[in-house]
Parts: C-alpha cells; structure tokens; sequence
C-alpha cells in the first residue's frame, strides 16, 4: 500500500485511478462474500424448524373452578390460566391506568373477563413467578409475585412494583368452544 | 547471537534453535529474564492464575469425555460422573472448586495491579488484555455453570442471557436467537457446551498476548519505579521460579483442602435437583465470585439501567489508566489513595453480601450505596485524588530502597525490615 500511495504522487494520474478502482471494488466483493459465507453460521443458531413446530396448545377449561388457577406449557413456557373471581375482574378493572408502569386497560388483556391467560414468565429476567399455588405468595395485589427481584403483579398481570419494565405478556390465543382455548 | 546456557549442553539443541530459537526464548524469558528484586508475595497470582487454566482445560477435557450435552440426558451423565466413573467425582470437584480458586487468584491479582499502579504507563495494554481475559473467563464459567442442567444452572442461563432482553426493540429477538428457541433448552445448552469447550482456549491465546505485553516491560514492583540496571534485578531463575513454586504448594494446600474436604462449600446445593423449567428456585444466587456484579444489577430499580451499570462494572476497567492521573504508581508512595484503596475492597465485599442475601430492607440500601461508591470510586476519587494528592519522595532506585530498608535479599514483604542472614 505504501508503494501505491508513492506512485499516485508520482506516476501518471489515469493509471492510478483505475488501480484505486480495482482495489476498492476487489474489497467490496471479498467484503460481500465474508458476509455472505459468515451468514449460514450466524442463521444456524436460530430456532430451528422443529422448535418452531411445537406453536399451539388446546386446553379445556371445563374443570378449572372460579377462583383457581391452571400452568399449562405453551413453547416450553408455563402459561398462566386464572379463572378469576367477581372481585378480582372488579379490582383488575377499577385501577386508574395513569398510576400503571406499563399502561394497558384489563379489558385489553383478556377475551373473556373471568378468564385470564398469561405467560407466566417474568417480564424482568424470566424467572417465573409465585401465586399459581395455593399458599404461595401473592404479593400485596393479589396477582402474582416474582421471587428472584421482587416484581408484584396484579389480578390482570400488570407490573405495580419492582423492577420489571412490563406487564406479563399476553399470549396469542383464541376460544375454540365455550370452555376450550387454542394458545399459540 | 550469543550462545545460550542451555542450548550450549547439547549438539542437537544447537541444531534446533539455529532454525527455530525456542530455547533462546526460553532462556531468555524464563531464566536470565531480569526481574525486579524486590517483588512480594503479591506476584505469585500471576503465574498461579496461569498454573490454574491449565488445571482446568485439563480437567475440562477429561470430563468432557464423560458428559453428555443433552437437555435430557446432561444431569444424569454428571450423576454418572460422581458415582460410576473411576475418579470421576475427583475431576469434577477439581474442576468445579478450580473455577472458584481461579477467581479468586485473579481478582487477587487484579487488586495487587490497582494497590501498586501496574496499569499505568507503559502497561496500559498488559492490563486491558488483563480485562479482557477476566471478561473471557465470566463468560466461560456462566456457559460451564449451566452444563450440569440443574436448577440453578437452568435459571441462572435464563436470568442472565435475559439481561440482552433490556435492549430497546431488538432485544427479546437477540434472547431468543441466543436460545436458539423460545426457552433456556437443548439448542442453549449444545452451544454453551461448544462455547465452553471452546473459550479456555481463547484465554489462553490472550493469556500468551499479556505475557508478551509483560515481558515487554517486566513486572512492576512493590516500589512501582522502574528498574535502572542489573543492581536492581535477579534473574529469573532460580530466585522467581523456586518463589513461584513455593507459594504454589501453599495454594495447592488451599486448593486440595476445598477439594477433599468441603467439595460443595462455594457451590448452591438447588443445583443437585434436575433443571425443571415448570418452576423457578426461591432465592437465585450466582456463585460468589459474580455477586458483586450481580449485586449492582439488582439496586437498581430501573431495567435497562441495572444492566448496563452491572456490565460497566467490569467494562470501567478498561479506562482506569486514564482515570488514574497520578504519575506514581505505588500506593506505598500515595498516602490519600492508600486508604481510598481499602475503601474499594471493602466496597466490593458489601456488594458481595448485598448480592448473596434477599433484596430487603437493609440490604437494598447497602447495595445502593455500595454501587454508588463503586462508580464514584473510579470516576470521580481516581482523577480527582490523582490531582490534588502530594505524593511522598520516591527512592532513588529499587536497590537502594532494598539495601536502606535492611534486607540483603530484596524478598522481603512490603518493604518491611528484614534482619540480615
């Protein structure tokens, strides 16, 4: 390189133009076909078609009583089904949005008001949180409760303290019959 | 090119370093290799960190003949290892105990480097490549600590690759391509085993880099001046070798004592029970040498926030010999930075406590101010103590600080007076 940029003082100017040509486009391509070998690696380590397969699960919802709560696995992830008492849809519904870290009414987060269905995974750093079983730890809003920092969820899976950023996702799920959903 | 001691004994070494001078380099590195005569104990945890990679790629290999990397089959093939394999429980205990030695020798080491100066002029890149090792060496001990697919080596890889889920937009893609699915499951535990197997031998080629960028210069001294001649040196050989080799028993001492007798003392008992991905552990704890790191995640209340001050922790490193604007590289010489020094250990420890307890009452206030204390420290005390600080008048040279402080051997420990033998 040296040598070439002594001769553009030098030499003779067309001549060093196309060099410069030649050498800029030659790096281009090589640039290109590093990317273009290197891609295949990278892509490699994304989910793979089987892993994508496993998209939906049904459940029956028929022998879930009010008040109780279901984990079933959606994807490998506990997904949160909570038939929910009057007083709970009551309290999830009667919150003023504005005090809410991540804003979103009750009734956008659910299909059927007495049935609540979440991934059940903290939207902090994904430990899974406490309240699905009786004599856990609900946190003061009834909902739910992250053990590994401390995130309280509500009736709805909304964040109310902690340090999760978000409400618990609510998966993609729709009624198949009166008490049978598809998630996924 | 001057004949070599060693090559001198034998025709066919002649032979053999006229091509190719590896005995040269030996004899020149490792045997006349001038070496400040007044290095403490303190110098030992460089080669002692340097023993105990190679401990561990050994042991490491031999059980990865004995592993299997599979999400079903993984805690069962380590079961297998601990009863069934001749030996087997050995290995592992070695390796696992090795990894908390090996922290601990290095963050030893890192903090002899901050008391005496070593970061500065002229080796600021010996102390990145440093850095970058102990980076290196977080990242392989996370990917080995989830390999045995219990409990807590399934939640602290979905705690921790969640930590990318922070970035805005981009980042609950980036958690799931590093899952290579929707979970922590068995694409995450294949390539942590590749990556594994892998990185230790990343750290070794850095490891090479920091003893070239440390022969460059040599090693700094108690005294942190430079050397000025041969009055001020000893060879290598025998002097630093057989030192060397004397604080290694001691080590291997501490080493074996964990080893045979308290195997599961630093570890978390919940990672004896199988991953279950249904259920998460009540108290998530890393092992002891991320808690201060993870201690600085949880204080603050703010995501994204506790994540990027959790990696700065570890990333400010690489400006502390630009931070640090004193000219004199030994504490022994700086009578401010001396004590502020001690304020940092100690806030460290703090952060260690805050990490291994429930975050409540106290323990978050600790951690608030220990994490404030920890960025203060390097970003304001460091240039500001370097400026307005009156260093105390150095010794005209390391031989005559040696032979004034009484010492004929130049060995004794912090300058101390030695009687003479």
């Amino acid at each position: 390189m040296a040598d070439l940029t002594q001769q553009n003082v030098s030499g003779a100017h067309a001549e060093e133009t196309r060099r410069d040509f030649l050498i800029l486009t030659a790096t281009a391509v090589g640039a290109v076909g590093v990317a273009a070998t290197i891609w295949p690696f990278i892509a490699s380590l994304n989910p793979a078609r089987d892993t994508l397969a496993l998209a939906t699960t049904e459940v029956d919802l028929a022998p879930v009583q009010v008040g109780q709560r279901l984990t079933v696995a959606w994807r490998g992830k506990p997904v949160f089904i909570d038939h929910r008492t009057p007083e709970e849809i009551k309290t999830a519904e009667d919150v003023n949005i504005s005090d809410l870290r991540d804003p979103q009414p009750d009734s956008a987060r659910v299909k059927k008001p007495e049935w609540l269905v979440i991934i059940g995974v903290c939207t902090h750093l994904g430990c899974i949180p406490l309240g699905q079983k009786t004599g856990d730890d609900r946190g003061p809003y009834g909902g739910w409760f992250c053990p590994c920092h401390g995130s309280i969820y509500d009736t709805s899976g909304r964040i109310r303290q902690g340090p999760a950023p978000a409400n618990l996702v609510v998966p993609p799920y729709e009624f198949t019959g009166d008490t049978m959903i598809k998630i996924g | 090119m001057a004949q070599t001691s060693l090559g001198a004994t034998s025709r066919i070494i002649r032979w053999i370093d006229h091509r190719l001078p590896f005995v040269a380099m030996l004899q020149r590195e490792l045997y006349d290799y001038p070496t400040p005569r007044n290095l403490s104990y303190w110098w030992n945890f460089g080669s002692l960190s340097g023993i105990m990679l190679v401990v561990m790629i050994v042991t490491g290999i031999f059980l990865a003949m004995q592993y299997t990397p599979h999400a079903d089959l993984a805690f069962d093939s380590v079961e297998r290892i601990m009863r069934d394999v001749d030996w087997g429980w050995m290995l592992r205990y070695a390796h696992m105990n090795g990894a908390s030695m090996f922290f601990a020798l290095v963050y030893i080491h890192l903090f002899r480097g901050l008391y005496y100066g070593s970061y500065k002029q002229p080796r600021e890149l010996l102390w990145i490549l440093g850095v970058i090792i102990l980076i290196l060496m977080i990242m392989t001990a996370f990917m080995g600590y989830v390999l045995p697919w219990g409990q807590m080596s399934y939640w602290a890889a979905t705690v921790i690759t969640n930590l990318f889920s922070a970035i805005p937009l981009i980042g609950q893609s980036i958690v799931t391509f590093l899952w290579g699915g929707f979970t922590v499951g068995n694409p995450t535990l294949n390539r942590f085993y590749a990556l594994h197997y892998l990185l230790p031998f990343v750290i070794l080629a850095v490891v090479l880099l920091h003893l070239i960028a440390l022969h460059r210069f040599g090693s700094n001294n108690p005294l942190g001046i430079d050397k000025r001649g041969p009055q001020d040196t000893l060879p290598f050989h025998p002097y630093f070798t057989i030192k060397d080799l004397f604080g290694l028993a001691v080590f291997l001492l501490i080493y074996s004592f964990f080893v045979f007798y308290a195997p599961n003392f630093l570890g978390s008992s919940d990672n004896y029970i199988p991953a279950n991905p249904m259920q998460t552990p009540n108290h998530i704890v890393p092992e002891w040498y991320l808690l201060p790191y993870y201690a600085i995640l949880r204080s603050v209340p703010n995501k994204l926030l506790g994540v990027i001050l959790a990696f700065g922790s570890i990333f400010l490193m690489f400006l502390v010999p630009w931070l640090d604007t004193s000219p004199v590289r030994s504490a022994r010489f700086r009578p401010v930075y001396k004590w502020v020094f001690w304020l940092l250990v100690i806030d460290v420890i703090a952060l260690g406590w805050v990490g291994a307890n429930p975050p409540e009452g106290l323990v978050v206030t600790v951690g608030q101010i220990a994490t404030l204390y920890y960025f203060v420290h390097f970003l304001i005390l460091f240039p500001v103590i370097g400026k307005l600080e009156r260093p105390r008048p150095l010794p005209a040279s390391i031989a005559a600080a040696v032979l004034q402080s009484g010492g004929g051997t130049g060995l004794g420990a912090a300058g101390a007076p030695v009687a003479k033998p």
